[in-house]
Formats: structure tokens, C-alpha cells, sequence
């Protein structure tokens, strides 16, 4: 179980927890608005328990007027992700309102974070109707329908332009690819709608194609958008590593994060030139905040997938496989997954799988 | 039954007719069929024969579609030949993939003009060429602006998630399937969406009327406008002054990320979906995906004057042409429904049933929904079914 989806990410150094890391290590942690506060610090008490080699470095990010007028991230959090390379955050609340930009956004603008992450694995202990799901998404992040260029021809004729580039194509196929082959998976699927967008998509397929032949070993396979999806909620075990330009993206990553049970139990990874985040793309529901009764699994399978990052796979998989065992259990489950436990006592029940572990 | 003696008899003869069919030369009409023997008023059906004879013939404009789409149809038209219904067929050979064979596509648009209904099977679109794509064309000739995708669980069907009804509309002339793209610098492609307030609010409209007709509670608008915030903002703007014009029915907006999400977890929520051109192609496709595959969904599309019937889920299933494995009920279904909007109610529900009846013994299913049976014998089971 705990050797399954999340293995490390990146090939930094073959020899995890060498020499190299054995000194602490600095985290950036972003703990977020409405639940977030409660989750990120189950997720310190956890890393705590298991005796985890990292400093938090805890940083506020509401937004502040910057010298343009406009509100963003102030510079104190960014100076930090830049120093210490590696964040985890919890859920963000954009303010609605003219001015704001989302910080979501803002973020992944400022560290470059070109491809996002997201595994899904069915979890023993907590059913759906779908048992056999574990799918890799891996969604270029910076370009595509996501460009923010639109403008308004005429009044009630509003164009808006999908931008992909042979670059973040490159990048984010090259990046899938050495990714399968990190984590010992054997296939990765492109998925693609070029037989529309002749010219757009078929320049992120041309791309993919080329990155594939660098990585002779892991398969490589193309499919129309329109398949996967019906094929997905049909027989998800057919998929592996999937990689896609953002909008498809975001709306597969969301649809397999459904099959396994929603956004609360499923990680995402940011990972950029000038850093990495790692993130619970859960909302900040604030109906509960403050509440103890948010479930900071996700929270915690992201810190897992940093820890992984980071080359200290075994603390990693240490925790990973103590929460899917609370969760098998069932005992001291959230709300959101049926049970009547508290966000406490979730964490204590972990902790005391860590400790005695 | 009025169908019975036609329907045995034809059986024999209904392929060299199709042959017929597909080389243009003018297919034999039906023996006549006498409807007032069936009709004496002491029989009492939920479906009735019609009292009177509908007058003449309706002539149909048949695509039969790349793939396994000619099996298939083969298979509708012997069904509907079965079942005795009063139809002609102009088939049009029409393809993209080999254009040495096809027919002109202004000679289809005619024609689909001329008779205002048409059945199609899934036409490729190759990834290669610089021209618009047939099925674009079409689209864009006939103006064929809303299609309609009802996703329903049929009797029999093992699926994951039970008793789903819900009807997808999407918009099918602009957003991202414009074709309109450019490579501005090398290594740099600009692809447009591009979304009007005339055509958003003509489909929200269609979707509002659509569920008036059809006793729906809900429309759904679903949308991206939290990143897209002109372009899917203008839409969801447009979908909102038009749901103030329905007081009775309840009109909800949501993300489509989301709206994937709940498809596969709670998608008894929806009710009447209505969005662009990329997001109906993803959620008609989760749609049939939830209730069976591509084989059983049936698609519509509408213009102001002619309608389409095509499979909901748009696949060639080309590995498979000529096996006669594919199951060919989505295109049954859209014969039944083609009958059923040319005022055969009879005709089509007569083959409704009858699909619904093999589907539920389970017995001559075809192999996409467990079962061994081939095509030609799930149709034929159907034909069977007609008959008793």
C-alpha cells in the first residue's frame, strides 16, 4: 500500500536520505484561510510525531497593496518560498471583488510552477463505486485556455484565446515522462483534442511525442479527450500517467479526484523552475472552520508527496502508511468520510500509528 | 400488429435493398401495410395503431458515418423496416477519411434541408489537413446550433450508478471548436474561443424551452467563468437574463470542474445541463461513460429547421468495422426517435419497447455490455421482440 502512488517524485539523488539531507531542512508553510489553519497544524503535530527533519516557516499571504495599486502575496512570503525552494499551503479564499487577483494564480506566476500533480488512488476504508482508480494527472499549469487573453470584439462578441507554446509543452511532457519513469509506472497517456484544435493541441501532441522517445521504457499512448473521459468513468484501471494541457487538466483531474471520493482526499503537487508547492486543492469551507471537524488527509498526502520530493522518502512512507491505515480502520474518520471523529483525534490516531511505528 | 406480415417479410429481402441504398439507386418501397385491421376499437393498447394511415412517406437523409457506423445503420434499417414504419432512406456516403469515396457535402446539406430529418453515424475528423472537418461543415451549414444528449439508464444495463436521467445540451457552433488558430512565432500557437451573446442566449433559450416541453425542474448552466472571466462570464451572463424568463423552472450555475466531479460521485442532482462546445463534448462523454458507453446514448441536433440523430458519444469504434460486434442500439434508438419526431409515435415506441425488452432479459447482448451476441443478433432478438 504505502509503496504504491505516492513514491518520490523527482530522481534528485537515487540514495534518499543521504548525507546531504541529513541536516534540517526549511519549509515554507502557507496554512491558508477558513480550515486551513486547523489542518496545516494536524499536519506539523503529525511530521512532529514522526520526527521529521524540517523547520515550518510559517507565513501569512493575505494579500496586501503592493506599490501598483493592486493586492497581492506580500513580498515577505514570496522571499521566503524563493530562499527555502519548497512550500506546503493549504486551501486559499480569492476575495471577490475588482483588485484582487487570485493568489492561487499569483502564485503559480511567481515560482513558475508548470506542471500540477495530482494522484488519485482508490483508499482502503473509505468506498466508492469505483475500486480499481490510480491515475496520475499531470496538468500544464501556465499557459493554455488559462492565459487570461480575452478581449471583446464587438459588444456581445467575446474572444478568448487558448495560447500554447512548444516551451511549457516541452517542459511539462519531459517532466511526465521522467515522472512515470520515478515512480516505477509504466505508461503515460496524452490526452489531446487535436483533430479540432489541428494546429494548438497538435503542437502539445507533437511535443509529447518527442519527449516520449527520450524515455524508450515507459509507454506512451495517445487519446482524444472525449475517449478518456468516457473510458475513465467506465474502467479507470486502463490509465496510468496522464499529461494534458491545463483546461482538460483541470476538469480530468477534478473527475478522478470524484471516483476516489472528492478533493478531500487527494494531493496536489506544483512544480516549478524556481521552487515546488504542495497543496490541498480542497476549498476553505468555511461552514466548518474552527469547528475541529475538517479532514486534513489531503493536506497530509501533499506533505507526503514534498517529503518525497525532498528525498526523505522514508518519513514519507512512514506516515503515508500510518493514515491510510487510520483510514482502513475507520474508527476516528471526519465527518466528510461518514465518521463522527474530530480533526483531533484524527491526528492523535496517526500520530500514535507514527510514533509507535 | 400492423408491423408483423411486413416486418417477416421484409427480413429476407433488406439487405440487397440496403446495397441498393448505398449505391444511389432508388431502394423499393414497403408492401403496403394495412393499418385499419389493427385498429378495431376493442383492442385497447397503451400504444395504439394508428387510426388513420399517415399520409405518404417520410423520407429520412442517412449518413452512415466512418467506422463501424454502416454496420450499425444496416442494423436501424432493418428494425425499422421490421417494425414497419412508413420511411425512406436517401443515403449519402459522406467521410473525411476517404474523400475519393465521398459525397459532396452541399449535396448532403441539401438534401438534410430538403427533408428536415436525417440519422448519422460518427463521422472521424482527421488530425492532419487544413480544412474545416466535415462534421464542422455540417454543422456550420445547416446551422445546427443545440445538441441534445439524453443520458438514461436502460433496463438491463449493469452500471455503476442506477436510474440516471439527465439531458446535456451543448452549443455546437463557436467556443473552441472554431477552427480558428494561428502560429504567431514559431513554437507559439494562438487558438481563439470565441463566445456571442446572440448564440449563448439563443442555446440557453433552447435549453429553457427544451425543459418547459419536457417537464424539467432544473436547468444547470455549466461554465468556467472564474478563470474565463469574459468569455464564459458573457455566457453564464446570457443563460441568467433568459432564466428570468422561465419563473417555473429553477436555473443553477455551476464550475465544470466541479460539475465532472459530481457527475461521478451525486449525478442524480442534474436535471437539464446546458453549456459551450468543449464542455458538453466532456460531459456527454462522462454521461455515457455513467450509463453503459458510447453503444446506448442517443444524440440530437438541432437547428431551426432540421434535425440530426447521431450517437451521443461520439466514437468511430473503427478497430471494430466489420466484425459485427459493435452494439448498435444508440442508432436504433435514434431511428425510434427520428419516428417519433415525424409524428410515428406508434412506429417509434413500438421499438423502443422492443429494445428495452431484449435489453432487460439480457440474453443477446452484445459484447460492450457483457454479453456474446453479435450485432446481427442483438438486432435480430429485437426484431423478434417487435413481433410478440
Amino acid at each position: 500500500m504505502a509503496s504504491g502512488v505516492f513514491r518520490r517524485l523527482l530522481p534528485i539523488n537515487r540514495n534518499y536520505c543521504n548525507v546531504r539531507f541529513a541536516s534540517t531542512r526549511t519549509v515554507t508553510l502557507i496554512p491558508g484561510d477558513g480550515i486551513g489553519p486547523e489542518i496545516s497544524a494536524a499536519v506539523q503535530k503529525i511530521f512532529s510525531a514522526a520526527q521529521v527533519p524540517i523547520n515550518w516557516e510559517p507565513v501569512d499571504v493575505t494579500s496586501v497593496k503592493g506599490p501598483d495599486g493592486k493586492f497581492g502575496i506580500p513580498q515577505a512570503a514570496i522571499d521566503s518560498v524563493n530562499k527555502n525552494e519548497i512550500g506546503l499551503k493549504g486551501p486559499l479564499m480569492t476575495p471577490i471583488g475588482k483588485g484582487h487577483r487570485s493568489l492561487n494564480l499569483a502564485l503559480r506566476k511567481e515560482f513558475n510552477l508548470y506542471a500540477n500533480v495530482r494522484p488519485c488512488k482508490s483508499l482502503d476504508g473509505y468506498e466508492t463505486l469505483y475500486k480499481d482508480v490510480d491515475v496520475v494527472t499531470i496538468r500544464e499549469n501556465t499557459e493554455g485556455e488559462y492565459s487570461g487573453i480575452e478581449h471583446e470584439i464587438v459588444p456581445g462578441v467575446v474572444q478568448s484565446i487558448k495560447l500554447i507554446t512548444e516551451d511549457a509543452s516541452r517542459r511539462v511532457a519531459d517532466f511526465a515522462f521522467s515522472y512515470a519513469k520515478a515512480n516505477g509506472r509504466s505508461k503515460v497517456t496524452v490526452v489531446h483534442k487535436a483533430n479540432i484544435m489541428r494546429m494548438s493541441d497538435g503542437l502539445f501532441l507533437r511535443c509529447c511525442r518527442e519527449a516520449s522517445k527520450k524515455f524508450p521504457e515507459i509507454k506512451m499512448e495517445e487519446r482524444y479527450l472525449d475517449t478518456v473521459c468516457l473510458t475513465m468513468v467506465q474502467d479507470p484501471s486502463q490509465y496510468d500517467v496522464l499529461v494534458m494541457p491545463n483546461l482538460y487538466g483541470d476538469i480530468l483531474s477534478d473527475l478522478c479526484a470524484g471516483l476516489v471520493g472528492g478533493l478531500g482526499l487527494t494531493p496536489s503537487g506544483n512544480i516549478g523552475l524556481n521552487g515546488a508547492i504542495f497543496e490541498s486543492v480542497h476549498g476553505t469551507a468555511p461552514d466548518i472552520a474552527g469547528q475541529d471537524k475538517a479532514n486534513p488527509t489531503a493536506l497530509l498526502l501533499s506533505a507526503v508527496m514534498m517529503l518525497r520530493y525532498m528525498e526523505l522518502g522514508t518519513y514519507a512512507n512512514k506516515i503515508e502508511k500510518a493514515c491510510f491505515e487510520v483510514i482502513r480502520e475507520g474508527n476516528k474518520l471526519t465527518g466528510d468520510l461518514g465518521g463522527k471523529g474530530k480533526c483531533s483525534e484524527f491526528t492523535d490516531e496517526i500520530c500514535k500509528k507514527v510514533e509507535s511505528s | 400488429m400492423a408491423g408483423t406480415m411486413g416486418g417477416l417479410k421484409l427480413l429476407t429481402n433488406s439487405a440487397p435493398k440496403i446495397l441498393r441504398a448505398a449505391n444511389g439507386l432508388p431502394t423499393k418501397s414497403l408492401p403496403c401495410v394495412n393499418y385499419m385491421a389493427a385498429s378495431t376499437p376493442a383492442r385497447k393498447y397503451s400504444i395504439q395503431a394508428p387510426v388513420s394511415k399517415p399520409e405518404g412517406r417520410t423520407l429520412c437523409t442517412l449518413i452512415p458515418g466512418d467506422g463501424v457506423g454502416p454496420e450499425l445503420m444496416q442494423a436501424m434499417q432493418e428494425v425499422l423496416e421490421a417494425a414497419g414504419a412508413p420511411v425512406d432512406f436517401e443515403t449519402y456516403f459522406l467521410s473525411d477519411i476517404q474523400p475519393m469515396l465521398s459525397a459532396k457535402v452541399d449535396d448532403v446539406v441539401n438534401s438534410v434541408a430538403k427533408n428536415a430529418v436525417c440519422i448519422k453515424g460518427i463521422l472521424s475528423s482527421p488530425v492532419t489537413g487544413d480544412r474545416a472537418s466535415i462534421n464542422y461543415q455540417l454543422r456550420s451549414k445547416l446551422d445546427l446550433f443545440a445538441n441534445v444528449v439524453n443520458v438514461r439508464t436502460l433496463p438491463g444495463i449493469q452500471t455503476r450508478h442506477k436510474n440516471l436521467d439527465m439531458i446535456i445540451i451543448r452549443e455546437q457552433t463557436e467556443g473552441e471548436f472554431s477552427s480558428l488558430e494561428h502560429e504567431s512565432v514559431k513554437g507559439v500557437v494562438e487558438c481563439y474561443k470565441i463566445v456571442t451573446a446572440e448564440k449563448s442566449k439563443r442555446i440557453a433559450k433552447f435549453a429553457f424551452d427544451y425543459a418547459t416541453k419536457h417537464n424539467r425542474k432544473k436547468v444547470t448552466a455549466v461554465h468556467k467563468a472564474n478563470i474565463m472571466k469574459l468569455g464564459d462570464g458573457l455566457f453564464l451572463k446570457c443563460c441568467q437574463e433568459v432564466a428570468k424568463l422561465y419563473p417555473k423552472i429553477e436555473f443553477d450555475s455551476m464550475i465544470v470542474d466541479n460539475c465532472t466531479m459530481q457527475m461521478v460521485s451525486n449525478p442524480h442532482q442534474f436535471d437539464v445541463l446546458v453549456m459551450g462546445n468543449l464542455y458538453g463534448s466532456i460531459v456527454d462523454n462522462i454521461g455515457a461513460g455513467l450509463v453503459g458507453g458510447a453503444g446506448v446514448v442517443v444524440g440530437s441536433s438541432y437547428s431551426a429547421n432540421s434535425v440530426v440523430y447521431e450517437p451521443g458519444s461520439r466514437h468511430t469504434f473503427s478497430e471494430a468495422a466489420g466484425k459485427n460486434v459493435a452494439n448498435p442500439t444508440a442508432v436504433i434508438l435514434c431511428g425510434a426517435k427520428m419516428l417519433m419526431h415525424v409524428n410515428l409515435q406508434y412506429h417509434g415506441s413500438k421499438i423502443y419497447k422492443a429494445v428495452e425488452k431484449v435489453l432487460k432479459s439480457g440474453k443477446s447482448l452484445t459484447k460492450d455490455l457483457g454479453g456474446q451476441s453479435s450485432t446481427q443478433e442483438y438486432t435480430y432478438a429485437i426484431i423478434h421482440a417487435l413481433q410478440h
